[in-house]
């Protein structure tokens, strides 16, 4: 295995669709949730503790070779908004792309083929961190990252901020950051044994309702 | 890259020129170009000329509207399903060149949906001159200036002025009341391209899209083995 890879999938240039995405971010600026760094410090910090927490664990079952099928289910279940749903699944089909271009695997094309339009995106992220010669911790850390990343640098773009007061905020998260992935990985080990429900399903409710707004939006920056 | 010709395997990997059923796939030609160059205008315009002996799909990737997508529709340039917008997250050249997948879906999507399709044009949202599409998205690509954006953009040059396939000066009815040296404009285009062809187009004129759309049907001939 190369660890080295990591960087690789974790890289904001992986060319796998994120950068259309707010991450929620795009709706929280509007409802005036986010105005600067300190409360897009605050938004990033409930993102990890609920979406980034599933995500990451989602991805680390994935690479301990759960069922993929049943890790899909599972995060439609901890997913109540079906625009969340449909930009998971949408992310999930772009990065099965660049992840089969980068890392060819019978089992990524396996997925692909039986998701044609999309698994969710942490159930594909663990795929590709596996055909990559990854571990559990590694796509748990990728997961849990991509869900701050994500909303800070969208919030450098709709709302000018700093870029670098943007980067201190992921970098003030980083212990944050590898408690989730523990937590993760934790709970992803015990999914072998005791089935998906092991699974954490931490929800953010505003998320789920700011994305559900924002789809209906006719003017916006961001896909979600 | 040509892993999957066969019809049991997933889809294709970007520049793939045959679709995972084995069919070769539709031609893919980007337009791009500074914001109100006339993109969208010659999009409407050629698939006017071309819808009666091509079948024909259209990519917009607008900036942070669905108005390059509804203005098609509005005038009724193709049947709606033939039409799909891309968001692009306040980054249209990213979404055109350094992350392509959104764009990949949606041609990949349309040939699935409404294929099979001979031409699928795919727009840009106005951007800078730096603005190019990557070889994995589309075969070639047409660079849309107006007369009215400076008469000097030729010679700035630029990779969108001399790289593009084909190179596009639009709204030739305006120079006169811009002031825009019209013969300078080609001189100096010609001078940063050397071979590569420039058309020089008003769409309020007669002529319009003619000499774009037969360079369309030059493009296909040479696509169509
Ligand atoms: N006079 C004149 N106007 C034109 C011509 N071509 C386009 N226009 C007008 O220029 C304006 C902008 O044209 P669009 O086709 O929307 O430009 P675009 O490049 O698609 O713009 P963005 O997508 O916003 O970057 C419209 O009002 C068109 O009607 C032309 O040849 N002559
Ligand atoms: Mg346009």
């Amino acid at each position: 295995m190369s660890r080295a890879a990591l960087l690789v999938l974790a890289d904001g240039r992986f060319p796998a669709g994120g950068h259309a995405h707010s991450g929620g971010a795009e709706a929280a600026v509007k409802a005036g949730r986010i105005t600067g760094a300190d409360s897009l410090e605050s938004f990033c910090r409930g993102r990890l503790h609920t979406a980034g927490l599933v995500s990451s664990a989602l991805a680390a079952s994935a690479v301990l070779g759960v069922d993929p099928r049943l890790l899909d289910e599972a995060a439609d279940a901890r997913t109540p908004s079906p625009a969340l749903r449909t930009a998971a699944r949408k992310l999930g089909r772009q990065l099965m792309r660049a992840a089969r271009a980068s890392w060819p695997s019978t089992e990524l094309d396996a997925l692909a083929r039986e998701f044609p339009k999309g698994a969710h995106q942490p159930v594909v992220l663990g795929l590709a961190a596996r055909a990559a010669g990854l571990e559990a911790v590694d796509a748990a850390y990728c997961a849990a990252y991509e869900s701050v990343s994500g909303p800070s640098s969208a919030t450098v773009r709709l709302l000018s901020l700093d870029p670098f007061d943007a980067t201190g905020v992921l970098a003030r998260l980083s212990p944050e950051l590898d408690r989730i992935a523990d937590r993760a990985l934790e709970a992803a080990r015990r999914v072998a044994d005791e089935g998906v429900d092991a699974l954490p399903s931490a929800s953010a409710p505003l998320l789920e309702i700011g994305a559900e707004a924002h789809a209906a939006w006719p003017v916006r920056l961001f896909a979600s | 890259m040509h892993l999957d010709h066969h019809h049991d395997t997933p889809a294709a990997l970007s520049a793939d020129a045959h679709r995972p059923d084995g069919t070769r796939r539709a031609l893919r030609i980007g337009l791009g170009g500074p914001v109100g160059s006339g993109k969208t205008a010659t999009v409407a315009a050629l698939c006017r000329a071309l819808r009666d002996e091509l079948s024909l799909a259209v990519v917009t990737n607008d900036i942070y509207t669905r108005e390059d997508a509804e203005f098609l529709l509005r005038e009724a340039v193709l049947p709606p399903e033939r039409i799909t917008a891309v968001e692009t997250g306040a980054c249209p050249h990213t979404a055109i060149r350094d992350d392509i997948s959104a764009n990949l879906e949606a041609v990949e999507d349309l040939e699935d949906e409404v294929g099979p399709l001979d031409l699928i044009l795919v727009e840009s949202g106005g951007d800078n001159l730096t603005a190019t599409f990557s070889k994995g998205l589309v075969d070639a690509q047409i660079f849309v200036i107006d007369v009215a954006g400076g008469d000097d953009i030729p010679r700035k040059g630029g990779p969108g002025v001399t790289t593009a396939d084909l190179l596009i000066v639009n709204k030739t009815d305006l120079a006169p009341y811009v002031g825009s040296d019209l013969a300078r404009m080609a001189a100096d285009a010609k001078a940063q391209r050397a071979e590569l062809p420039v058309v020089l187009q008003s769409l309020r004129s007669e002529a319009g899209v003619t000499d774009v759309a037969d360079w369309v049907r030059a493009q296909l001939a040479a696509w169509t083995p």
